[in-house]
């Protein structure tokens, strides 16, 4: 494993770790942001440039937006409660930052890391065509999970604005 | 032919959506019965031939690569039965049309989640289906919007998401051993060289993944939680179905296509099995509220079946395939009831009935006939797919098993009877005066699906010979 993958790595854990550690939606919200955008350099790393960007465009890009934009129908709450809920999180989540250090360090010294060969993909069999061409039952799948998250959004919000 | 099963009721859900809603908001239950209905006739009538003859009308556009054996026949039975008992409790249970019509969406993408779920061929199809019926089921929990209905929801959420994680850490594994995702494949692979220590991990993280979705123990926490806090109509599918599907028939598929049973994964399936069966059993006994009672049921008689699969013989897979069967009935039949009596009392805490009997004597023999069935009792349906799960265990050379299975029943029939005697026996509650039957279409479900019980167990040897037996000689 070259330096800059370990690097990268660390990185991804310190982010993933502030996103789930700090108080602030805003700030867990740039935390997850900038953990997408750490796996996408991994993901192109090893050679994924396609799943790459659709990291990098939907997780880091999109879904960023949405949560910010949901953010800002929020109110912000007092300097004196944020303080008092930074102090419990701490308290209670203590350990994460310890199990980290402790998996990272079995990881490392794992001493037979068992022997991996990815399968040869077929000429002509990239992403694109294994997703259009060779698996059309997942798409339909997909699809049928948009028209639940539709139906999802419809039921659970647009009747709240009815009773509002 | 078969793909039919998922896009009629996708046509449906659209078209219904699309037409205006003076129309579809009546139509909607018809024709979502009407799917249902359909559904049942097809498999109970249609042998496997008549299936596999016709071609697929969306063959030369789409490869949907579905299959069906006497398994998927039981499972699509047991589907279209709870979905249509379902779609009745949501009629007569949710008074609001706009909510019924939304009820009724959501259980047609569960339909079809499960359809897929219970004819794919891939491991990777088969995720993507679970997430459906999982999506769908995050909304119908939450349906009520009420703290108790988000929090119940958000559970499982959680809890799903971590079980989504295990299992596409576990399918990317397979695809690194073997190549691929399909069953065939991935057995293939396995079965060669037994796959090691990564082949066990990815087989220990995807069993770990569908025991949180199925809320076997000890990872049931989420579902009396989800039970209690959904609209009755909701659970009925829940328990009816839902978690039976990873619990039962994703684990007979993997079992008997996917990973070669080998001795620890037998192991570890009775020993979960016979987990679930004591904690459920337990944790049943000391409920007040009913549907939390039956949520804990669930996950002993899920028990039952996980257990059933670890002992691995042809009588066993059988039995499994049976009680998944007997217990999609009688727990709808119980939660059907829990419709009826929530609609009439306005409670499903049981310690505020009493003596309901003699107000509700349908639902009070209905929910005699489904308790009993669900305790193992001659001649009812449970008592037959229990005695087979039992002499299975003795003949494998598993006494201690059969005894906790035997013991557990005995306990099953002890809450049966606290229930029983708790909301229908004694003397009427107070405010209870004006309680009466629920209306003509919930008692007329709650006897057809008592009589279900009652015929299966007296024609066991029909259901037996046609449907259980081509399930156990998968195992062959």
């Amino acid at each position: 494993m070259a330096a800059i993958d370990l690097i990268l790595i660390i990185m991804l854990l310190l982010t993933s770790l502030w996103t789930v550690l700090t108080i602030r939606l805003i700030r867990a919200v740039v935390g997850l942001a900038l953990t997408s955008a750490i796996l996408s350099v991994i993901m192109f790393r090893l050679g994924s440039p396609l799943a790459a960007v659709f990291e990098l465009s939907v997780c880091s890009g999109l879904i960023s937006v949405i949560f910010v934009t949901t953010i800002s129908f929020t109110s912000r709450v007092s300097k004196e409660r944020l303080f008092v809920r930074r102090r419990e999180r701490f308290v209670k989540f203590w350990y994460l930052p310890l199990i980290l250090i402790v998996a990272g360090f079995l990881l490392l010294h794992f001493s037979h890391p068992p022997a991996l060969k990815l399968p040869v993909t077929p000429a002509g069999q990239d992403v694109r065509s294994v997703l259009w061409n060779l698996r059309h039952p997942d798409l339909l799948g997909q699809v049928i999970v948009l028209l639940a998250g539709a139906f999802g959004v419809a039921i659970l919000f647009k009747e709240d604005t009815h009773e509002r | 032919m078969v793909s039919l099963f998922i896009l009629a009721p996708f046509a449906a859900a659209l078209i219904l959506n699309l037409l205006p809603k003076a129309l579809t908001h009546r139509l909607a239950f018809w024709v979502a019965a009407g799917l249902a209905l359909a559904q049942a006739a097809l498999v109970a009538f249609h042998p496997l031939l008549f299936w596999s003859a016709y071609p697929d009308p969306l063959g030369p556009f789409f490869n949907l690569q579905f299959s069906l054996d006497g398994l998927s026949l039981v499972t699509l039975l047991s589907i279209a039965i709870v979905v249509l008992a379902t779609l009745v409790a949501g009629r007569y249970t949710i008074t609001e049309e706009s909510k019924r019509f939304n009820f009724t969406n959501l259980v047609l993408i569960t339909l079809m989640g499960m359809n897929a779920v219970a004819m794919t061929t891939d491991l990777f199809s088969l995720y993507v289906f679970l997430e459906v019926c999982a999506i769908a089921l995050f909304i119908l929990i939450a349906l009520k919007k009420d703290k108790l209905a988000l929090e119940g929801a958000f559970k499982y959420l959680i809890l799903s998401a971590i079980a989504t994680v295990l299992m596409l850490f576990s399918i990317a594994l397979f695809l690194l051993l073997s190549g691929g995702v399909s069953f065939s494949v991935i057995y293939g692979a396995l079965s060669g060289s037994g796959g090691g220590f990564l082949a066990k991990l990815a087989m220990g993280l995807f069993l770990c993944g569908l025991f949180i979705k199925a809320g076997l123990a000890p990872f049931h926490a989420w579902l009396p939680d989800a039970h209690s806090s959904a609209p009755s109509a909701a659970s009925v599918l829940l328990s009816g179905m839902v978690t039976k599907i990873p619990g039962a028939y994703i684990l007979m598929r993997l079992v008997t296509s996917v990973f070669p049973l080998n001795p620890q994964m037998q192991n570890l399936l009775m020993f979960v099995g016979v987990f679930s069966i004591i904690i459920g059993a337990q944790g049943a006994f000391y409920q007040h509220n009913f549907k939390r009672m039956l949520a804990y049921s669930s996950v002993s008689q899920v028990g039952y079946i996980v257990l059933a699969l670890g002992c691995g013989t042809p009588l066993a897979f059988a039995g499994a395939a049976f009680h998944l069967f007997n217990d999609a009935i009688s727990k709808t039949l119980l939660f059907v009831n829990a419709c009826c009596l929530e609609k009439e009392t306005g409670t499903v805490d049981m310690d505020k009935m009493g003596g309901l009997g003699q107000r509700m004597p349908i639902t009070n023999f209905s929910c005699l006939v489904g308790a009993f069935s669900a305790a193992g009792l001659p001649p009812l349906a449970g008592f037959w797919s229990k005695f087979i799960i039992i002499l299975a265990l003795m003949q494998a050379g598993k006494p201690v098993y059969a005894t906790v299975a035997i013991l557990a029943s005995i306990l099953t029939l002890g809450y049966a009877l606290v229930m029983q005697r708790k909301i229908f026996f004694g003397g009427l509650a107070d405010g209870l005066q004006q309680a009466k039957e629920a209306g003509i279409g919930l008692v007329l479900l709650e006897s057809a699906l008592a009589l279900v019980v009652i015929a299966v167990g007296i024609g066991f040897a029909f259901m037996y010979n046609n449907f259980m037996l081509p399930v156990g000689e998968i195992v062959f």
